[in-house]
């Protein structure tokens, strides 16, 4: 369980962080709490993983990153671990997760992400993947996105931000 | 955008102190004044080219679920199940994307057994099939782009 004044402090920083000299004496003066408290509290948020990250969130698309593509493999469940790692040391993979499969809709197992500044780019980096991991032989796809309907930090407990 | 933001991008997507004085930290290894990075952060976020500034909460450490959901749009009627998929708070991103399943979102709720009751209720609404694809395991989440 968390501890109710953890759970003030993460209510309190969800928004974001104040941008001010002083920001954790700012959010201590708000709960009533010292600043060297809300220090060591974030602290020990951040170490036992409650804070992923703690830091900026980039809009990709305003940094000219236009293409974002999802990248899927059907790999053998016996391998799919070892692939997962190997396709993670690669710089221009964003994300990569194992998921299920749904039978002939959707055979594929092994989920990352591509964010490119062009599709070219993206295409180019997923053929030197290919080669790089030998995945010549698993089937795959590459999605593009077309649009961006929505893309905020989910609201959450009571609302609080998270990467997905 | 100039050089200097581009750098501080860069480092607050490495992440931000937690001390007293974090900007003035931050700003020493910039080689710009405290009162230079506030007002350049600022400035970044209300232009819109960071969404955000804050923590990022590990949504199972607290209790709740993530999942990624698609979902076959008929071409016709695209808009209006996006706007019925958009109008759940618990969607949190949706994309559009080329192949046969053409919309993909993430399902954000604060319990787990939250998932399947709004995937339910998006099937009801939208008469489709929603595909629930949760992370089995997770390899690598890293989203930095170098600015």
């Amino acid at each position: 369980m968390i501890e109710a004044i953890d759970l003030q402090l993460i209510v309190a920083v969800q928004q974001g962080l104040p941008i001010a000299s002083r920001p954790y004496a700012l959010i201590a003066e708000q709960l009533d709490l010292d600043e060297a408290e809300v220090i060591e509290r974030l602290s020990k948020l951040k170490q036992q993983g409650l804070i992923k990250r703690l830091g900026v969130i980039v809009k990709h698309r305003r940094l000219g990153y236009q293409s974002n593509a999802m990248v899927v493999f059907n790999i053998p469940d016996a391998l799919v671990k070892q692939m997962g790692q190997q396709i993670s040391q690669f710089q221009f993979i964003n994300l990569c997760y194992q998921r299920p499969r749904h039978g002939e809709q959707w055979p594929y197992n092994l989920f990352c992400m591509i964010h490119g500044k062009s599709r070219e780019k993206v295409l180019q980096q997923l053929s030197y993947l290919i080669a790089n991991c030998a995945l010549e032989d698993y089937a795959h796809d590459i999605l593009f996105s077309r649009r961006c309907f929505k893309q905020r930090g989910a609201l959450y407990f009571p609302l609080t931000t998270i990467t997905a | 955008m100039d050089e200097l933001d581009r750098a501080i991008i860069n480092s607050l997507q490495e992440g931000f102190p937690i001390c007293a004085s974090p900007y003035k930290q931050v700003a020493e290894t910039l080689n710009i004044s405290e009162q230079a990075l506030i007002k350049r952060l600022q400035t970044l976020l209300d232009n819109g080219i960071l969404s955000r500034f804050g923590p990022m909460f590990h949504a199972e450490h607290m209790g709740g679920a993530l999942t990624l959901a698609a979902v076959k749009a008929p071409e016709d009627s695209y808009e209006t199940i996006a706007e019925i998929i958009n109008a759940f708070p618990e969607v949190a991103h949706n994309y559009a994307r080329e192949h046969a399943l053409n919309m993909w979102f993430v399902l954000a709720t604060e319990t787990p057994e939250q998932i399947q009751q709004v995937i339910s209720q998006i099937e009801a609404q939208t008469e489709l099939t929603v595909y629930n694809m949760p992370k089995i395991q997770e390899y690598f989440v890293g989203l930095k782009l170098e600015a």
